[in-house]
């Protein structure tokens, strides 16, 4: 912005400079806007790519052996992942076990007694757990329950999962408590409720759709998780369900077989990789539906 | 930190008045004990993962000292470990990433946030977000089977030798395709959505106001942009390229899978490496002495020092702007 104009060049009428000015000014406004059409186009493309290459790639090894049969040895045409998906579910089941029941409850403590200074601290905290490396998390849980017991585990796994969860649900579940309106709480408070009542049987109840969409997420977030894995969960060719034995797991079995140079293990992987992606790009999309449900209705 | 009993819900006057009934206070305190356990459940989470992490690095630590940090080597046979490189390394493609990814996710929020047709805002800022859900392992996939040949065959050589960069250290070796620059290649694609999300949340939280009062003031939509709404957000943008650092130092799969796995210092971005992470996941399962494995841990003991420092700088920057307005 050039503010007043000068004498410097006397050339043209004041009307003149200034009308150039403006031209050049609103010249160099539509370029910027422009460029952040750019940006924004550039950004999405790499979903485009990714997921059109795994499509591709992936879908010719889809079909019902992939999720009935075990994997097979090189060589051998045809198997699955019967295992591994299997094993995820067990792993997301126990580290839901654990996430769930601390992040929804840490949460509800953030909402209802947000001014504290305990809250501001776990609030902070929480966050900065939120950035930890996952694979911070694998060696935690590695060196609590795979060391001493000298064994890998589904259930050191499921721990370094449900740790990640914590502060993803915490946070959720926090801002959606948050939104239910004072005016309900009020009105049960005067009904001669006590206060716990109102908090787990109206606020919690009325939030419930946002808390839900808060652990969808986490879900979708710690399902495609490896690197935990491997210092843990490990991994498994046979079928295991047991907690206390290694177990396999879709994204580690995608980890294994895109290293290898076989190309039935290749296609497999990207087979595994566009279910898995499947799976969590589903729970994202329900997990939007049920706020978007929430705040059509709500609205604040 | 033991004064949870504090004001306790400071917005629900009233709450104490209601003691009339023994048994609600008794549910009320037993209510509260059990929420404030699960809330104290996070930073003894954050000290125990600190303690246990500390633990399994500690005889390494002890053995090396702070030589550890700088010293480039990793002799297995020898028992002999510095993480140097993999500190380098991690520092290297980390700021590759930032530099590609922060011009593009700054656009992208502000496309998001101010010109985007009404209609065309939720689904680009949800296309986003699925970006951030795609799981590490599937980027590795496609960096191995796409991005990896398209960097070996077109992107090296067209650096190297049509743009004549080769001449630089910085573009110079043989062109394996498995590179720094692949991993930092595909951190930015990575860390992109989180630094948008971030942005797009600070963009939105400046007030309508500060807008119209630039465009009262005689200022093209641009103007208005650069002159009244970035400069009051430019704090919070901040803290979201700080955390999309965060995220890129730790990253593990992704780079495991194109960085080309090599302990040594390098100058050329063309050349293989590793970095924190991507050594701790590819060598964990080889590692069969006590000193090796606890080297490793100590490198993840490094990890978790550093990104806990960067994570509680970006997270107190983010809500020095966002707490100010409580959007």
């Amino acid at each position: 912005m050039t503010g007043v104009p000068t004498t410097r060049r006397p050339t043209g009428s004041f009307a003149v400079r200034a009308a150039r000015t403006v031209r050049r000014r609103s010249v160099l406004s539509g370029a910027m806007i422009a460029l952040t059409y750019t940006a924004a186009i550039l950004a999405m493309v790499p979903l485009v790519l990714i997921l059109g290459y795994l499509i591709v790639k992936g879908a010719g090894a889809i079909s019902l052996d992939f999720f009935t049969q075990m994997p097979r040895p090189v060589g051998e045409p045809g198997g699955g992942m019967a295992n591994a998906i299997v094993g995820t579910l067990i792993l997301v089941g126990v580290a839901s076990a654990i996430g769930l029941p601390v992040g929804i409850g840490a949460g509800l403590y953030l909402a209802e007694y947000r001014t504290s200074r305990l809250a501001t601290l776990v609030r902070f905290l929480s966050d900065v757990l939120n950035g930890l490396p996952s694979i911070v998390m694998g060696i935690f849980a590695w060196q609590i329950l795979v060391r001493p017991f000298g064994k890998f585990s589904a259930m050191a796994g499921g721990v370094a999962l449900g740790a990640m969860m914590i502060p993803l649900v915490t946070r959720t579940t926090e801002e959606m408590v948050r939104t239910v309106p004072n005016t309900l709480r009020e009105a049960a408070l005067a009904l001669g409720y006590p206060q716990w009542r109102v908090s787990l049987t109206i606020v919690l109840r009325t939030a419930l759709a946002g808390i839900v969409t808060g652990a969808l997420v986490a879900v979708a977030r710690i399902a495609g998780e490896t690197a935990p894995l491997l210092f843990t969960a490990l991994g498994n060719n046979f079928w295991s369900t047991s907690l206390w034995e290694p177990i396999a797991a879709l994204p580690l079995q995608i980890f294994t077989y895109a290293n290898t140079p076989y190309d039935e293990w290749r296609t497999l992987a990207f087979g595994g990789a566009l279910v898995l992606i499947a799976i969590i790009l589903i729970i994202s999309i329900v997990a939007r539906l049920v706020t978007g449900r929430r705040h059509a209705g709500g609205g604040d | 930190m033991t004064d949870h009993a504090a004001p306790g819900a400071a917005d629900e006057r009233g709450t104490g008045s209601a003691p009339a009934i023994e048994g609600a206070a008794v549910g009320d305190r037993i209510y509260r004990g059990a929420i404030t356990v699960f809330a104290i459940c996070i930073p003894l989470l954050l000290l125990l993962i600190a303690i246990e992490v500390g633990i399994a690095a500690w005889p390494a630590l002890r053995e090396f000292g702070f030589g550890f940090l700088s010293s480039s080597t990793w002799d297995p046979v020898e028992g002999n470990f510095g993480a140097g490189p993999a500190i380098a390394g991690t520092l290297i493609t980390s700021v590759i990433a930032l530099l590609i990814a922060t011009p593009l996710a700054l656009g992208a929020a502000i496309f998001i946030s101010e010109f985007a047709p009404a209609w065309l805002r939720t689904p680009v800022a949800f296309v986003m977000d699925l970006l951030a859900a795609i799981p590490s392992v599937v980027y590795g996939l496609w960096g191995i089977f796409v991005l990896v040949p398209i960097l070996r065959t077109h992107i090296m050589p067209f650096l190297a030798d049509t743009l004549g960069l080769g001449r630089f250290g910085l573009f110079s070796g043989p062109a394996y395709g498995n590179s720094v620059l692949a991993a930092g290649l595909i951190l930015a694609v990575m860390v992109l959505p989180y630094i948008t999300a971030v942005a797009r949340e600070v963009l939105l939280a400046v007030p309508r106001s500060q807008r119209e009062a630039a465009l009262a003031l005689g200022a093209t939509r641009w103007e208005m942009i650069s002159g009244a709404v970035l400069p009051y957000a430019k704090v919070g943008i901040l803290g979201g390229v700080i955390l999309g650092l965060g995220r890129a130092l730790g990253e593990t799969m992704a780079v495991t899978m194109v960085i080309g796995n090599r302990h040594d210092f390098t100058t050329s971005l063309f050349a293989p490496g590793y970095t924190m992470a991507s050594l701790i996941a590819n060598e964990f399962t080889e590692a069969t002495k006590d000193i090796h494995l606890s080297a490793l841990m100590a490198v993840g003991f490094v990890l978790f020092v550093i990104t806990l420092i960067v994570n509680a700088i970006a997270r107190w920057l983010v809500w020095r702007v966002s707490r100010g307005q409580g959007a």
